[in-house]
Formats: structure tokens, C-alpha cells, sequence
């Protein structure tokens, strides 16, 4: 492996780590809950991690940071620190600058601003603790403090880069048969560098009862040596099977974790070859660019069940199924237009590939669906963020995070939420003091949610802040000359404004949400992912808002219809009702224009044969209206020729080979092989309004 | 076949010859992914007349240019003997209808006459090179990035 693929894998590998810290920071933070010790000791290790990884590539900012803040880690886990909210806020900012600190290591850019500040508030909270003098910011060897647990005796720390390792002996009768002495490897050992010995002697009998043969003596030992592990592994080498002897690297972690268990056990679970390397080693004290990713990794961290792909690959598998399925169906009517239909065999037969390949489609879809989750854990430092530069305190809880959605949709879904997030800290939650005069605690709280319904991923950014402001929001819309004054505009339609390009409603531009972009550009990323997004607010109480997005980009749920001769797909979701117009329900408008009656709406008629100029189908008078509703709201009534039925259906670009087509958005293949069109429902009503609209009368004479 | 590819020497290129109506025309055999029989296609709303529709390619949605239209000779009607030549150019994949294919043909350097001062000017900017035969032929070489329709223009 290269160096670039070794820090290449670091990084994904920093991704990770940064994740599962921020997970475990989060549960740290939470008062509701008493804080796990193992999840200190996770995050403990995710910095360790990241620091030791760091050090091999000589990343000297990330590793020297990454230092301080496990120092503070480390008091608290062994309890000299205690995990409060005010050490919390500092460890959670602490969190942001080590994030930042990998993507600058990665990507290039300068160091983050604040991190000066983080390391003075970190350093202060490593002084706090009694063991505060290792905290400091000199990066030669520190030593760590080896916490004994019930033996109450702290190793003594070595002064150069050393190395330690636990080491269970648990000889057998052959080893006293053969005629080796235990002391003598002890000895061995002990030239070997510093050895404290733990006799084990919890299993031994009674002299009354002892079996020679069988002894239960054991030791356990800890060993500080410059040697390598090969060299302690030669210590035991002729011992062969006449005693169970485990060597592992010793992790500075309290002895209670390890001492319950019998040596055997130990040995039988800490395989060697997985062992974690010498967590003591100062990274600047062993710089090996060649080290092996796995060094960095911790064994105790759950082993992950995933593999990295590269995406194309995956994307490569579902060209390849959706082809599969197409062939499928072109088997079937080959079957069929052959007559083997009625033959149970071969019908069986067939029944089964069709089944088999909808379950392959199925699974392959989900590779590409991922949790929301990394997103989620995004906008906690977007809150926190928000806040700092507020003065609100605002709490961010969310729900659902493990709703799965299309990779695709994922990584475009971060900014569109960054800004919704930032923007209900900055204009939904209101400041502290008035918080209080309406008797609302000084906390706001954000809900993030995610949640699958009906075929679409629904996320909602809710707050407990004063709601729309709609007199104010009404006053700015006309200053800016986006309404008429005067105009009647529901309540709807007032919080709908703040869509509107050109909108701000801050009066000055202020530092997080007033970026020159508006809730315009969520609302264009929204739609470009196929999703629409929808505001609800009461005064006093809070807003909410709703993003709908599809499942996936690769898939899309339609309709087939007939367009004069041809087939087509009209996406599901733009589709609220089918109707068979009476004649009494249509009425003309103008020379072309003309308008259904539906239940009281005039909704205006749109011919899609005549839209994109195809030969209209035989008897085409009694067609079928489908009624559409785009993401902005607006309806029409698509005149088609028929309706077929409604399935999944795989999307073929047009751009990649031809072209944008205009009212299409794109193309699919159906099960005879032939293509199908894709309509965009948005373009069409957008188009045919258009052309609808009145001639200024100099063009007309 | 085989003489066919013996006669082929270092400077000569290879294309492959095809007919549209009583005129045969060759094109790079290096662009030429595959020659398919006619199979109908699907209506493309709004394109040009030259565009007779989309296909399946094996998953790949391909447009298929008539080239008579193209060249301004009409639009085909085409049948099941009608082919469509597959064709990669660029990063677009394009099927080119024709009549008929009917050779490879080794062609030197020396044999592509430049061409005459006739036709207008549309038909000028598709044939880069006329080819006289030995059996009295003429092939006329085609641009194909001339003969393609843009990306951006397509949809218009």
C-alpha cells in the first residue's frame, strides 16, 4: 500500500473515529443519563486513535491537540475530573477544533481560530485534576498515570519510549515434570526490564487437598521494558504446550477491566495477532511511515461489520440488476407470445427468476441507503455554533437519526439543513431574557426528526421559539417589493414569503444565517433532490419545517400513462387524483385555454399529446384527466390518453447521451425493452402557464 | 474477410462504408461501437426531425440520428433491414440509421481527395473527404461532430 493509500485510509478511518466521538460525547452530555464509563473510554480512545495515526504521518498540530484533550479525557475517566456540563462544553468545543484539525490535515487551509482559546480551556481543566502536570503542551514522552485498580500501586513511569505488556503464566504439571522452574523465566524477565508480579493463587487448594499434578498456581505479571515483544516472546519459547502463557500489550487502562479474568481466558481472547500496539509510545517518538492502519485502531471498539466500495462499483451493480430485470420481463413475453405460458415447469421456473431478481433489486437499492445519522451529528456543532455566536442556549435533540435514505440524497441534504438549523437558532428561538418574560425556560430546544412515511423520508427541523413574526415578515415582503401592500395574503401564504428569493428578515446581516442566502436556496436544493419543503408556525409556540424527500434517486415510483401513441411515466408523488371528466366539467378560456371543475377549483387543462407535439391517439375526446400538484403548490389537470398501471421504475439520464428534453426530466426502460420517458410535471405546468399568459398587444397587430 | 484485412498496411485507415438512399458514406471504424438491426423507438417530444427517437442500448439510453434527414435528404421510413450504426464520440453515444452497411475498407492517406467545390454549405461541413473506389464508387467521409447534435442545442 502507498503512503497516500495509507493516509487516505487514515482519514476514513478519522471519519469514523470523529463519528463514534461524537456519539459518545453526546451521551456524556446528556444529563438525563449517568455517564457510562465505557463510553469515556471510547472517546478516550477515539482521540488516541486519531493521535497515534496522526503521529505516523507527522500531522504535529493534530497530534499535539489530540494530546491535551485525551489528557483531560484520561483524568476523567479515572474519576479525577468530574464530567460536568462546564468540562463538557469545553470537550464538545474541543471536538469541533479536532474535526477541524483533520480536514485541515487533509484537505490543506489554515488552523481553526478558536483553537488557541480551546487549548488554554483544555489545559485549565487537565490543571484541575491532581494529575494536571502531564497535561502540558511540551511533546516529548509524557507518561501516563497506570491506575491499579485494587491493588492500589501505580507502575512507575518509564523515562524513555517504552514499552509494556501484561503477561499471564499459568503453568501446567507438565511444565514442573519436565523439570522447568518458574522463577527461572521470572528472572528471565526481570532482565529484561521492570517486572511487577501478581500471584494468582485464588484456584489453589488447601495443602490438605493439593494435586501435584495439577497445579493452580499462577502469575500475572506486568513488564516496562525497551525490549520488543519478540524478545519477551523468546523468554518463553521452549515453554511449548507445558504452560499457558499470554503476552499482550498492555493498554493504560484500569487492571479491573482485565484481572477478573482466569490467564487462559485472557489468552483466548486477546489473540495476538489483533493485540493493540503500545499505546504509551509518544507518537513523536516513533515516527514509522509504516505503520500499519491497524496500529492506530483500538481492539476494544466494536469491529465494524462494513466495508468501504467505491460507489460506481455499486452504482455499476444497479445498472446491472435493473438490466436483469428488463430482461426478465422480455423472457416472460417470450414465454408467452411462444405459448409456453401454460407449461408449469417453465412458468414455475420463471415466477421464481422474477421473484428472485425483484429481491436482488431490492437488496442492491439498499447498499446505496444509508443513515441519516453522520448528518444529524453535523448539526450539533452547527447548534452549538449558532449559540456561541447568539448568546441563545439552545438544545438540539433529534429523533430518528437511523432513518435510512440514498447516499446521494444524504450528501446533499447537509447543506439545505445546515442553514434550516442556523436559521431556527437565529430567528426561531428567541433571546434568553425574552424567553423568560413568557415563561419559557432560558433552553430552547430544536427537534431534529427523520422518519420514513408513505414511500418518502420526512425530516422536520421544529423549534420552541416565538413562531413566524407574519406582521413583520408582511412588513419586509413589501418593503422589498416581493407583495402589492394591501395584498390579502393568508397566513400560509405569509410564511410561504420567506421562500422568496430576496427575502432576509433579519434587520442586519448577522453572522450565521444572514449569508446572502435564503431559505429560497433550501427550498431550490430541496426540489432539486425531488423533495419539497413546507413551513408551519403558531405564534408564541414555535415552527415547524417539513421536508419530503424521495427514497432514492436511482428509483422512482410512477404512473404509466399513454400520451397520444406513446408511453410515459409521470412520478407518484406529483399525482394527487385520477378523474374521467363529465363534459359539463370543462369549460374554455380564451381562443386555446381551458379549465376542468373539480369539487369547486378551476384547474387548468393541460393536453400533454398537443404539449409535446405527438400524433393525439384515436377518440382522444374521452381522455383521462390527472390531476398534478407540483412542490410550489401550483396544479393542472394533464389530459393523457389512458392510464396504465403504477411500479417502480429504474432512471436513465438523457443528458448523458443527448440532451435536456423540455417537460422531461428523464427516461426509463420498460419491460419489453422499449424506453419511456419520464415527465416533469414542474416544467410542464411551469411552461404551459406561460405560454397561456397574455400577449402584450404590440405583438399582437 | 480476410483479404479485406491483408490488404490493410501501416498508413491505411479503416472505415466502415455504409449506404443512406443511392450514396454510400464512410465513417472512423474506431468510433463504430456496434451495428444493430433496426428495432423501433420511443418518440423524443421537441427534438429536431433528424432525431427519430431513443433506444435501449443495454441499459444506455441512445438517441438515433437519421442521417438521410441529416444530410437533408428526406426522413426515412425505416424497416427491419434498415441498421443503425452505434456510435461513440466524445463522451456521447449516438446510433446512426442507415440503409445498409456494406464494407470495411482499408483506406490510404493518399486516397482521400478533398472535396469538390459543389453542394451548399451544410453539406459541405458534414463530408470532410471524398474516396473514389476501384469499382467506380464514391465514398464520402463524414464529421462526426458535426453530424451529432450538441448537448446544449438538443434541447432546444
Amino acid at each position: 500500500m502507498s503512503r497516500d493509500a495509507l493516509r487516505a485510509t487514515f482519514f476514513e478511518e478519522c471519519e469514523d473515529l470523529l463519528s463514534s466521538m461524537a456519539e459518545g460525547l453526546g451521551r456524556m452530555v446528556n444529563a438525563d443519563t449517568p455517564v457510562d464509563i465505557e463510553t469515556v473510554h471510547g472517546v478516550f480512545r477515539a482521540v488516541h486513535s486519531i493521535k497515534g495515526g496522526g503521529g505516523a504521518f507527522g500531522l504535529t498540530t493534530l497530534v499535539e491537540f489530540a494530546h491535551v484533550f485525551e489528557t483531560v479525557l484520561d483524568q476523567m475517566r479515572s474519576g479525577k475530573l468530574a464530567i460536568e456540563s462546564g468540562a463538557m462544553q469545553s470537550l464538545m468545543r474541543a471536538f469541533d477544533v479536532l474535526s477541524d484539525l483533520v480536514a485541515v490535515a487533509r484537505d490543506g487551509g489554515s488552523e481553526p481560530s478558536q483553537m488557541a482559546g480551546i487549548l488554554a480551556e483544555l489545559d485549565a481543566l487537565a490543571e484541575a485534576g491532581p494529575g494536571g502536570d502531564d497535561g502540558a503542551m511540551d511533546f516529548d514522552f509524557q507518561p501516563l498515570t497506570l491506575d491499579l485498580g485494587d491493588l492500589g500501586e501505580a507502575a512507575t513511569p518509564a523515562a524513555v519510549a517504552q514499552n509494556s505488556y501484561s503477561i499471564s503464566l499459568a503453568p501446567t504439571g507438565q511444565l514442573y515434570a519436565r523439570g522447568h522452574e518458574p522463577a527461572a523465566f521470572l528472572r528471565a524477565l526481570g532482565q529484561l526490564g521492570e517486572v511487577q508480579l501478581f500471584p494468582d493463587t485464588a484456584a489453589v487448594a488447601p495443602l490438605s487437598q493439593l494435586d501435584l499434578s495439577d497445579p493452580q498456581l499462577r502469575w500475572r505479571m506486568e513488564l516496562t521494558t525497551t525490549a520488543t515483544r519478540e524478545e519477551v516472546d523468546a523468554v518463553f519459547e521452549f515453554l511449548g504446550d507445558s504452560a499457558d502463557v499470554a503476552v499482550t500489550d498492555r493498554m493504560p487502562e484500569p487492571i479491573d477491566d482485565i484481572a477478573p479474568c482466569p490467564p487462559d481466558t485472557v489468552a483466548a481472547e486477546i489473540p495476538t495477532a489483533t493485540a493493540p500496539s503500545t499505546p504509551q509510545r509518544a507518537p513523536t517518538a516513533n515516527i514509522a511511515p509504516v505503520s500499519t492502519p491497524s496500529e492506530g485502531s483500538v481492539s476494544n471498539l466494536p469491529i465494524a461489520t462494513t466495508i468501504r466500495v467505491n460507489l460506481d462499483r455499486v452504482d455499476r451493480l444497479i445498472n446491472q440488476i435493473g438490466e436483469l430485470v428488463i430482461m426478465e420481463a422480455m423472457l416472460a413475453q417470450a414465454v408467452a407470445s411462444a405459448g409456453l405460458r401454460d407449461n408449469a415447469d417453465v412458468s414455475t421456473s420463471l415466477d421464481g427468476i422474477k421473484q428472485l431478481a425483484s429481491n436482488i433489486q431490492e437488496s442492491v437499492m439498499s447498499i446505496r441507503a444509508q443513515p441519516l445519522k453522520p448528518v444529524f451529528q453535523r448539526m450539533d456543532r452547527i447548534v452549538r455554533e449558532a449559540c456561541d455566536a447568539t448568546g441563545k442556549q439552545v438544545r438540539l435533540v433529534t429523533i430518528g437519526e437511523s432513518t435510512e435514505v440514498d447516499r446521494t440524497v444524504i450528501e446533499r441534504l447537509v447543506d439545505p439543513l445546515t442553514h434550516m438549523i442556523r436559521n431556527s437558532v437565529d430567528h426561531g428561538i428567541e433571546a434568553p431574557a425574552k424567553r423568560a418574560a413568557t415563561g419559557k425556560p432560558a433552553q430552547g430546544v430544536i427537534t431534529l426528526s427523520a422518519a420514513h412515511r408513505s414511500g418518502r423520508v420526512i425530516i422536520e427541523v421544529s423549534d420552541d421559539g416565538g413562531g413566524i413574526d407574519r406582521p413583520r415578515v408582511r412588513d419586509i415582503a413589501e418593503e422589498r417589493g416581493l407583495i402589492t401592500s394591501g395584498a390579502q395574503l393568508s397566513a400560509t401564504e405569509i410564511d410561504n414569503l420567506l421562500f422568496m428569493p430576496g427575502f432576509s428578515s433579519k434587520q442586519e446581516v448577522s453572522a450565521i444565517s444572514g449569508r446572502g442566502v435564503g431559505l429560497d436556496v433550501v427550498r431550490r436544493e430541496i426540489q432539486s433532490l425531488g423533495g419539497r419543503v413546507t413551513i408551519q408556525s403558531v405564534p408564541g409556540q414555535g415552527t415547524v419545517f417539513s421536508i419530503a424527500l424521495p427514497l432514492t434517486l436511482a428509483v422512482l415510483e410512477g404512473m404509466l400513462i399513454s400520451v397520444g401513441t406513446e408511453t410515459m411515466v409521470l412520478p407518484l408523488s406529483a399525482i394527487t387524483e385520477t378523474i374521467l371528466p363529465d363534459p359539463a366539467q370543462i369549460h374554455s378560456l380564451g381562443p386555446t385555454g381551458r379549465v376542468v371543475a373539480n369539487r369547486g377549483d378551476l384547474v387548468p387543462m393541460i393536453h400533454l399529446a398537443d404539449f409535446f407535439g405527438l400524433q393525439p391517439a384515436e377518440g382522444d375526446g374521452a381522455a383521462v384527466l390527472v390531476m398534478v400538484e407540483t412542490d410550489d403548490g401550483r396544479r393542472a389537470a394533464l389530459s393523457v390518453s389512458a392510464i396504465h398501471d403504477q411500479r417502480q421504475v429504474v432512471i436513465k439520464s438523457l443528458e448523458n447521451n443527448y440532451g435536456a428534453v423540455k417537460g422531461i426530466s428523464a427516461a426509463t426502460i420498460l419491460g419489453d425493452g422499449r424506453i419511456a420517458l419520464i415527465i416533469d410535471p414542474r416544467e410542464i405546468v411551469e411552461r404551459a402557464t406561460l405560454e397561456q399568459s397574455p400577449q402584450p398587444f404590440a405583438t399582437l397587430g | 474477410m480476410r483479404d479485406m484485412i491483408d490488404q490493410h498496411s501501416t498508413e491505411k485507415s479503416d472505415v466502415v462504408a455504409f449506404r443512406i438512399g443511392d450514396q454510400d458514406y464512410c465513417i472512423d471504424i474506431n468510433t463504430v461501437r456496434e451495428i444493430r438491426g433496426w428495432s423501433s423507438t420511443t418518440v423524443l417530444p421537441h427534438a429536431p426531425a433528424y432525431v427519430t427517437g431513443m433506444i435501449n442500448l443495454r441499459g444506455n439510453v441512445v438517441a438515433v440520428i437519421d442521417l438521410a434527414a441529416r444530410l437533408g435528404m428526406g426522413q426515412t421510413k425505416p424497416t427491419l433491414r434498415h441498421v443503425v450504426v452505434i456510435v461513440t464520440f466524445g463522451d456521447q453515444t449516438v446510433g446512426l440509421l442507415a440503409d445498409v452497411v456494406s464494407d470495411i475498407l482499408g483506406i490510404g492517406e493518399a486516397d482521400m481527395k478533398p472535396l469538390p467545390e459543389v453542394g451548399c454549405e451544410t453539406t459541405r461541413a458534414f463530408i470532410t473527404n471524398v474516396i473514389t473506389l476501384e469499382d467506380g464508387r464514391m465514398l464520402r467521409k463524414l464529421e462526426l461532430s458535426e453530424v451529432l447534435p450538441r448537448r446544449a442545442e438538443a434541447g432546444l
